[in-house]
């Protein structure tokens, strides 16, 4: 087992979190035991295909699952091993705690901006809310607060557009409010949920560049919700791959693009378009789809679509799950491979 | 011919073993949008109480003379403001509905003669009595009710809301004004959505000076507040004219604010579909005008369409409500909601007859149960609008 | 033979205000431009969000009527170009059949009030294919498009956004049109399934000789897929190139900040790039000179007075830049 390098204190760690969506056409197992840890100063990237379950981590984090999703197991705990560590899966969301956790100890960015900000107020209203939800200070000191908020994610004329409607501005303007939104409470974690989905590869470039001075300035322990392997590759220090609500390889992020150690992750690799390619190239595919998290697979959930089986262990029998912490690939494959070495 | 899948695994359809997943997943595939709408509908319960609640109003309003007990419109001045009277389910024989006889009384101040209940006399409750004639359902002629009292002296009855100043049976009443209530309310709809779709129509179809025109007449008519704009139109009608032609006069009045809104989401669903990628590729396709219309779009707005009704409802009834409260909707012998509470207006009468206030428990139901219809309907119509 | 030449296309939306709605000023959306695509081939058009690519593609298909310019369309039967641009909306109806389009959004290009079978059948249907030869034709596309026959007698909410995406390929197939026009036709997909959607239009065109105007702003795709790319800015193009002369060396400083800006999914390479600064600016007010050069690292004063115009840079090239010839920009290798 490979130990990942841990110098930086270890800021939030998800033990085997499970979450269920019961309605009248079943339960859906969103998340099935997922396990991993958030280090001050360093990024962490979540990737897998849509439906997987990476926004449900994200929004049970903060304790935001949409109704009728609720917790059914595990923890998150801040601050693990420390004299405060507290298990955010055992708080009631609505506590005064959680408030404080929400907004303030960990900040939340949106692929979609307009989902945190109203329609109806200034951005400087919002961001002044935002401040003074998280500190006591006056007025005054948290209109110069927004200010600043905007001039350091890059808002040129930051005086001016305090004064703006959200609408009045450009997607990537939009998203930079969206981040001094995430960054008013002075957040030490943050979750940032697809934030550059919806944007030019240009404004993309400019957002993640931004993402990573500020990570850098403040030491915040980053969570990077994606699909895109390009940005995985820019931006995160471990990679987390998910697949219908499981981990499936945990690795530093050379380890990750050189050698991946699950199918999912070398299919999903492989199926990455190239700015390299030649005229009409073909390329890799999987085969099928995701399947709706609830109609779960036997064995190993990725089975149906895998093209690397080697028997019917991969659909009897469930792989064990990446040991939290540590490099790792929930795959059979990857075990055998392992005990021959 | 075989398009390159080189790549792909042999698909195995982990649903396949399970039978009755894989059931519902064609029944949902298969599903038209119809259905999918009271799929999600049905999740509302609020909305389904709703609906039942109106049904069951709707059935009054069509078997209101059935289901009254006396004729709403024979007064009998003795016994005005009789309390509501319960039936006595049980006697000393046992099982035997009845309501107590009238006794005449005559009070000592005024020496005037007026009824009170008898103890004494036991009027036993019987089911499909005979009572005034009606034509039920407008066809049949006949004067079986649902219940009523068997003997009785004349005047006698059952009121199980008590009676007004003239000795008429709320109850009875209160049956027949749900008819006119509702169906003015529902006249009155009916009306606004046949404008309100024409000229939305019209408006979000031709654009340009037209849509002008008619976005400007809208915006008129709602700034115009619209308690004395009815008044003054109200109070134009004649004091000669029927009870029929006022009815329908104040149809027209109560529809003349409510089309704006129908108009208003017609033409919006008008603009927002005609920019939608599935009108621009019927469009690319080489359809028609005629056929883009009501091949595509009409089917996609028309759920938002009984969403807004079941929401203008309420506003209609309301409405009617009101201006017959205040003397100037309906005027009697016409029996509705907002008639029966103008009996209810006077504060000594009501600190005698309280009961007279009952007729308000109607309209609230109505109107909140069409409110949580509409809610549910929108919801189930466009659930990410 | 080209299939398509578009000349000096404008469109210009027209921003109104007051009571009276008069025009006080225009949202130059499209302004002035030019290409060919020839038969068989793929025209990939890329830049930024509102650069006016979908009004381009919109023009093109008289989804939009069009401000000034033509738009010749050949379809090649023996009959001669028609300029689709001036032709009243009467005699193009009967042209559509030959020009489709794929959309961007998998959920809203499907009527959700239409069984898959009949969407497909709806252009058949309109241009009056008899109902026995419709049902064939529908089997017919389904299995070009790798979907199941069943599929006929479902409704969209059933698939996901890659098998919608298919529905609506079959649609725009389902004509035989010489003429495809893909307003981001993955954008909206999952990586694995923007491969198999990529594959698939790679093969089908092999099949059927379809020409095509592929729109994107992914420029990984776009290598993948087309043969030559137009780079538009604020309504303009700035630079057209066969696929690989592009990327290796770009000719025009936004080609280059656009590949900078991709992201290489390789964590050894990770950003020494430099990170174009800057908005795109509001086609309602554009600059003055070159729409680029308050973004452009390599502006020069020349650059804020006049405007450049699109010439021939040889090999099939073109560039709309006043230091074209000098500057020495670096492309992907
Ligand atoms: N509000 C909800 N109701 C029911 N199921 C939900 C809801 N939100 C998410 N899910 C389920 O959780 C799974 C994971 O969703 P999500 O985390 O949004 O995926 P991702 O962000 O990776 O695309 C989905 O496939 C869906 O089945
Ligand atoms: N109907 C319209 N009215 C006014 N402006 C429009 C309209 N449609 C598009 N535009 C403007 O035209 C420009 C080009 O838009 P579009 O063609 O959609 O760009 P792209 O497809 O490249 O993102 C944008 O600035 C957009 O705001
Ligand atoms: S466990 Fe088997 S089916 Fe699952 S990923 Fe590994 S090899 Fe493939
Ligand atoms: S003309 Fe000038 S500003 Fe425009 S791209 Fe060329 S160098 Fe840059
Ligand atoms: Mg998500
Ligand atoms: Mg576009």
């Amino acid at each position: 087992m490979q130990q990942t390098p841990m110098a930086e204190r270890t800021a939030l760690a998800i033990r085997d979190l499970a979450v269920q969506f019961e309605s009248e056409q079943g339960v859906v197992r969103a998340l099935d035991g997922v396990s991993f840890d958030l280090h001050a100063g360093r990024t962490l990237g979540i990737v897998g295909e849509s439906g997987c379950g990476k926004s449900v981590t994200a929004r049970s984090i903060l304790r935001i699952v949409d109704r009728p999703g609720r917790i059914t197991g595990g923890h998150m705990l801040l601050d693990p091993g420390t004299p405060q560590e507290v298990d955010l899966a055992a708080l009631d969301p609505e506590s005064k705690r959680m408030r404080e956790v929400r907004g303030g100890r960990i900040g939340l960015i949106f692929q979609e901006p307009m989902t945190a900000l109203s329609v109806h107020y200034t951005v400087g209203n919002q961001i002044i809310e935002a401040v003074r939800q998280h500190s006591d200070v006056s007025k005054e000191e948290a209109r110069n607060r927004a200010i600043e908020l905007l001039r350091e994610v890059g808002i040129p004329r930051p005086e001016t557009r305090i004064s703006a409607y959200p609408f009045e501005l450009s997607g990537g303007l939009r998203q930079r409010v969206g981040i001094a939104m995430a960054l008013a409470g002075d957040p030490e974690i943050v979750i940032a949920d697809e934030p550059t989905t919806a944007l030019d590869v240009t404004t993309q470039a400019q957002i993640l560049a931004l993402l990573r001075r500020l990570q850098a300035e403040k030491n915040i322990a980053l969570m990077l919700i994606t699909h895109d392997m390009g940005v995985i590759a820019e931006m995160a220090d471990e990679v987390a791959v998910m697949y219908l609500g499981r981990v499936v390889e945990f690795a530093p992020v050379q380890q990750v693009f050189a050698a991946p150690r699950h199918p999912y992750t070398r299919a999903l690799l492989r199926a990455v378009p190239s700015i390299l390619a030649t005229p009409r190239q073909r390329l890799s595919t999987i085969g099928g789809a995701v399947p709706h998290p609830g109609s779960r697979p036997t064995g190993c959930a990725y089975h149906p679509r895998c093209s690397e089986r080697i028997g019917a262990i991969c659909m009897e029998q469930r792989p064990r799950p990446v040991p939290s912490g540590e490099a790792g690939a929930s795959c059979f494959k990857d075990e055998a491979r392992e005990q021959a070495a | 011919m075989s398009v390159s899948t080189a790549s792909d695994p042999p698909a195995s359809d982990p649903r396949a073993s399970d039978p009755k997943a894989a059931a519902a997943e064609a029944r949902y595939a298969e599903a038209t949008q119809l259905q999918l709408t009271w799929w999600r509908f049905r999740r509302h319960k609020l909305a389904v109480v709703s609906l039942f609640v109106i049904a069951l109003f709707y059935g009054i309003a069509i078997f209101a003379d059935f289901l009254a007990a006396s004729d709403p419109h024979a007064t009998d001045a003795r016994r005005s403001f009789i309390p509501p009277q319960g039936i006595h389910l049980f006697d000393e024989n046992g099982f035997n509905p009845h309501v107590y006889g009238l006794r005449g009384v005559r009070n000592p101040r005024t020496f005037q003669l007026s009824y009170s209940p008898d103890p004494a006399r036991k009027l036993p409750v019987r089911l499909f009595t005979r009572g005034y004639t009606y034509n039920l359902l407008g066809l049949i002629e006949t004067d079986i009710h649902l219940f009523g009292i068997e003997g009785g002296r004349p005047g006698e009855g059952i009121f199980l809301l008590g009676t007004d100043q003239l000795g008429r049976d709320l109850y009875s009443r209160m049956m027949v004004a749900t008819r006119v209530s509702l169906s003015i309310g529902l006249a009155g709809v009916t009306l606004s959505l046949f404008l309100g779709v024409l000229l939305g129509g019209i408006s979000g179809l031709y654009g340009g000076w037209v849509d002008l025109l008619i976005q400007r007449l809208i915006e008129l008519l709602r700034s115009v507040p619209t308690i004395p704009l009815w008044m003054g139109l109200a109070a134009a009608l004649p004091r000669t004219w029927s009870v029929i032609e006022v009815y329908f006069a104040i149809t027209i009045i109560i529809s003349l604010i409510g089309w704006t809104d129908l108009a208003r989401v017609v033409r919006g669903r008008f603009l927002a579909l005609r920019e939608e990628d599935f009108v621009v590729a019927a469009e690319l396709s080489g359809a028609s005008q005629g056929r883009i219309i009501f091949r595509h779009m009409l089917p996609s707005f028309a759920s938002h369409v009984i969403a807004a009704t079941s929401l203008a409802l309420p506003a209609m009834i309301i409405s009617e409500t009101s201006l017959s409260f205040l003397g100037l909707g309906l005027r009697p012998p016409a029996v509705s909601w907002g008639i029966l509470l103008q009996d209810a207006q006077n504060i000594q009468v009501l600190a005698g007859a309280p009961w007279l206030l009952s007729a308000a428990v109607p309209v609230t139901l109505v109107i909140l149960a069409f409110n949580f219809l509409g809610d549910g309907l929108r919801d189930a119509a466009d659930p990410y609008g | 033979m080209n299939l398509l030449e578009v000349e000096d296309l404008k469109k210009h939306y027209p921003i109104r205000a007051g009571l009276l709605r008069r025009e006080v000023g225009r949202v130059r959306a499209v302004d002035g431009v030019s290409f060919h695509i020839a038969k068989g081939e793929t025209l990939a058009l890329v830049g930024e969000s509102g650069c006016g690519k979908t009004t381009v593609s919109r023009c093109i298909l008289r989804a939009l009527p069009v401000t000034s310019g033509a738009i010749r369309f050949a379809t090649g039967d023996g009959e001669a170009a028609v300029d689709l641009a001036t032709l009243p909306k009467r005699q193009i109806r009967p042209l559509r059949r030959h020009m489709q389009m794929i959309f961007q959004d998998p959920y809203a290009s499907l009527n959700p009030r239409m069984m898959v079978g009949d969407i497909i059948a709806e252009p058949l249907k309109v241009n009056g294919v008899p109902a026995a030869e419709r049902r064939d034709r529908v089997l017919e596309l389904l299995e070009l498009v790798q979907m199941p026959p069943g599929a006929r007698t479902r409704f969209p909410h059933a698939f996901s956004g890659g098998q919608r995406q298919r529905v609506g390929i079959a649609r725009a197939l389902a004509l035989n049109p010489k003429l495809v026009v893909a307003d981001e036709p993955v954008s909206a997909l999952d990586v694995s399934v923007q491969a198999q959607i990529i594959n698939l239009l790679l093969d089908l065109q092999d099949r059927l000789g379809l020409s095509m105007l592929f729109v994107a702003h992914d420029l990984s795709v776009v290598r993948h897929v087309s043969d030559r790319v137009a780079v538009m800015y604020v309504g303009r193009i700035v630079e057209v190139a066969p696929t690989d002369a592009l990327y290796r060396a770009p000719l025009h400083p936004y080609t280059e900040a656009l590949l900078a800006a991709v992201p290489a999914p390789d964590p050894t390479r990770r950003s020494r790039r430099r990170v174009a600064q800057g908005e795109v600016a509001d086609p309602a007010n554009p600059p003055p000179g070159c729409a680029f050069h308050p973004r452009c690292p390599y502006a020069v004063e020349r650059c804020r007075q006049e405007r450049p115009e699109l010439m021939p840079a040889g090999n099939g090239r073109a560039v709309s830049c006043h230091r074209a010839g000098e500057l020495e920009l670096a492309g992907v290798r």
